[in-house]
């Protein structure tokens, strides 16, 4: 079986991150950046798949030239090639716009026909979580999100998503997208032959021209949402102090308890 | 200075460290003892052991990108490193520079996966800098090879399969010489050594040799005489010259972080003048060193380097970084010899690092051999 995976590149959450001042949008030249962690895990989960079966694994990012990065990293880790629909006019997308241009790029790497397309649960930087849905929804096929375990058996897939309360397993027609949590796999580090390996893999660049896409449909301009105003987060208030008068034990469980930790 | 290559290999091993080795480096040198075959099959997997050779299994990758590599190892424990120095660049690369195509097949695939364990017997009990004088004899018995002596201070023996081992098999069989020999053998023991106080995150062994008989093919037929152990001993000795400075910069980065948060006298540590001339001057030489690793490993993938270049290398970034973790040491003040930070251990370690592989003093002898051209250790 043939996958992609759509992976995205986001700012380093160990390094400080910064808007940008004449658009508000995440200033990406100010800070390293890195393949999303959790998109590691569908990498991951497609190069299992292929691994047991058969198939190739294409990893495709939508982003600035600086987001070759993620691809590469993908690569390093056995991904067999790469796409990356990089364009100005894409600056500044909102998740409906971006999903509008990963299905289309998912379209023409398949051509037309995509088999299975895996995705992380949500961006370490954006955190939204809808792109998935919206690209399934634009590709026609059926959308499992969420989930912590995978199996493909024939036409079909299983997925375990886990909540609150009880996990689920949900099945599912091929062709699908699926989103993947953190729980599903352990990601495999780039071995040094897959570094090496990685340099001679191929990487498609495209542009919206390339993939048919109307550069007014993208874009800040097109976006449905503006960010207004941003802020840092207030320094950490000083945290609550248990007096122990005989029931302190009770408190810090009550106190855990009410930030869901117990 | 670095290809994107060269940082996707450092970071891959920092991660392996950061996720095998660092959550349990404490236990394993307080308790003296390390899942090694575990470690090595870790290691194996990721393609570290012989990452510089060619073929074989090996990841055939640069000298900077094994240097690098090195650096991280070595930023977690000095013992790690050792293990896979001596896998690599001692057991791995007298095979497959010295022995023949059979020895290659045989070993090296399963070293490289770290299914293998390798080690080096070259020091003796009496002959440790002197190893031309050594004992150990390797006696024709009508085609067969019969060794018999003693190995000391071994790194890996008492968990290897496979150890190499030098022994004179006299003049008229080209003096030194050196065999692929199994550890299963009949009369091949190695009792490991304990109470070591230093690199306690690495096996270190005796090997005995009691009349241990093998086939003619044993012997590595590509290298007669000294030369053959000192041009391993020669890769050794470059992944250490980097290897060193990770020890150095995990102290020096302990300390730095350290004076930062630490208060006497109303501020910080870090904010009294001797603290940051200490901190100016180590963070100086750990670049220094850098520096100079880099340049040599660049030489080697290129032109190759002299004995005396690995020389200056070892000597000058070993001597440094011990000198780097000492100075760490006194800005934690009591905390620095907590085995709650990892200088001392470090520190401890890098005793060892001074010694083996060719004494700080051996190797100030060589460069000064080749400034002077008179050789003054004999
Ligand atoms: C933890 C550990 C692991 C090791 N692993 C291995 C291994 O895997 N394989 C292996 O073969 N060996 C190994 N060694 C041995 C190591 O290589 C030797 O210890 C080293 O070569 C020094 O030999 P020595 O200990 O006999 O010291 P000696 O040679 O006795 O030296 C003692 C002191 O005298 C000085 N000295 C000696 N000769 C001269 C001279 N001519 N001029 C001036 N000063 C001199 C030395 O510099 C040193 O300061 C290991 C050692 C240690 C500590």
């Amino acid at each position: 079986m043939n996958i992609v995976v759509c992976v995205k590149y986001v700012p380093d959450a160990q390094s400080e991150r910064a808007f940008r001042e004449q658009d508000k949008t995440v200033d990406r030249d100010a800070v390293d950046g890195l393949l999303s962690e959790v998109d590691e895990y569908a990498v991951e989960e497609a190069l299992k798949i292929v691994e047991a079966s058969e198939g190739e694994v294409t990893v495709l990012t939508v982003g600035p030239a600086q987001a070759a990065d993620a691809i590469k990293k993908a690569l390093q880790m056995g991904a067999d090639k790469g796409v990356h629909v990089c364009d100005d006019a894409i600056h500044g997308s909102d998740a409906a716009a971006t999903s509008l241009v990963l299905a289309e790029a998912i379209k023409k790497a398949t051509d037309g026909s995509p088999e299975l397309v895996l995705m992380g649960m949500t961006s370490t930087d954006g955190v939204m979580g809808v792109v998935p849905a919206m690209v399934a929804e634009r590709l026609g096929m059926p959308q499992v999100t969420f989930a912590s375990e995978l199996t493909i058996e024939g036409g079909s897939l299983r997925a375990r998503r886990d909540g609150d309360a009880a996990s689920d397993t949900i099945e599912a027609s091929l062709p699908a997208l699926v989103s993947v949590t953190d729980q599903i796999n352990e990601p495999r580090y780039p071995s040094f032959k897959g570094i090496m390996a990685a340099k001679k893999k191929p990487v498609e660049q495209w542009t919206l021209a390339d993939l048919g896409v109307d550069a007014g449909a993208v874009g800040i301009d097109a976006a449905w949402t503006k960010v207004i105003d941003v802020a840092k987060r207030p320094p950490r208030a000083q945290g609550t102090i248990v007096k122990d008068e005989g029931d302190g034990g009770t408190k810090l469980a009550e106190f855990l308890a009410a930030g869901k930790f117990l | 200075m670095l290809t994107d290559e060269e940082k996707a290999i450092r970071d891959t091993v920092r991660r392996v460290c950061d996720d095998v080795v660092e959550p349990n480096i404490v236990q394993w040198y307080e308790s003296g003892d390390l899942p090694a075959r575990e470690l090595a099959r870790e290691f194996g997997a990721l393609g570290l052991l012989g990452m510089h050779l060619e073929g074989y299994g090996c990841a055939g990758m640069s000298a900077v990108d094994y240097g690098l590599a090195c650096v991280e190892l070595e930023a977690s424990d000095s013992g790690i490193r050792s293990l896979v120095s001596v896998q690599g660049s001692l057991a791995m690369f007298a095979i497959w520079r010295f022995g023949t195509e059979e020895h290659k097949q045989e070993w090296l695939p399963r070293m490289a996966a770290g299914e293998a364990i390798g080690c080096f017997g070259l020091t003796e009990p009496d002959h440790g800098s002197d190893p031309s004088s050594m004992r150990t004899r390797a006696r024709r018995d009508g085609t067969d090879w019969v060794l018999t002596g003693r190995k000391m201070w071994i790194t890996n023996g008492s968990i290897a399969d496979v150890a190499v081992v030098w022994a004179n098999a006299g003049e008229e069989n080209g003096g030194i010489r050196g065999f692929v020999v199994p550890t299963s053998t009949p009369g091949f023991s190695a009792p490991k050594i304990s109470h070591k106080l230093s690199l306690r995150a690495s096996v270190t062994s005796e090997l005995v040799l009691d009349e241990v008989r093998l086939p003619a093919e044993a012997i590595l037929p590509e290298v007669t005489g000294l030369k053959g152990p000192l041009s391993c001993l020669s890769e050794a000795r470059y992944g250490i010259l980097w290897g060193a400075l990770g020890a150095a910069r995990s102290s020096l980065e302990t300390a730095r972080r350290y004076t930062t948060e630490r208060t006497q006298f109303g501020k910080p540590l870090a904010a009294f003048q001797l603290t940051q001339a200490k901190l100016a001057h180590m963070s100086t030489e750990l670049q220094l060193g850098l520096l100079l690793a880099l340049h040599l490993g660049r030489l080697k993938d290129s032109l190759g380097l002299r004995p005396e270049q690995v020389s200056v290398g070892k000597y000058n970034n070993v001597t440094k970084s011990i000198e780097i973790c000492r100075t760490s040491r006194t800005l934690l003040g009591a905390n620095g010899i907590s085995g709650e930070f990892p200088i001392m251990r470090h520190a401890n370690n890098l005793e060892s690092v001074l010694t083996y592989e060719g004494t700080a003093e051996m190797h100030a002898l060589v460069i000064g051999q080749a400034l002077t051209g008179v050789q003054a250790f004999r």
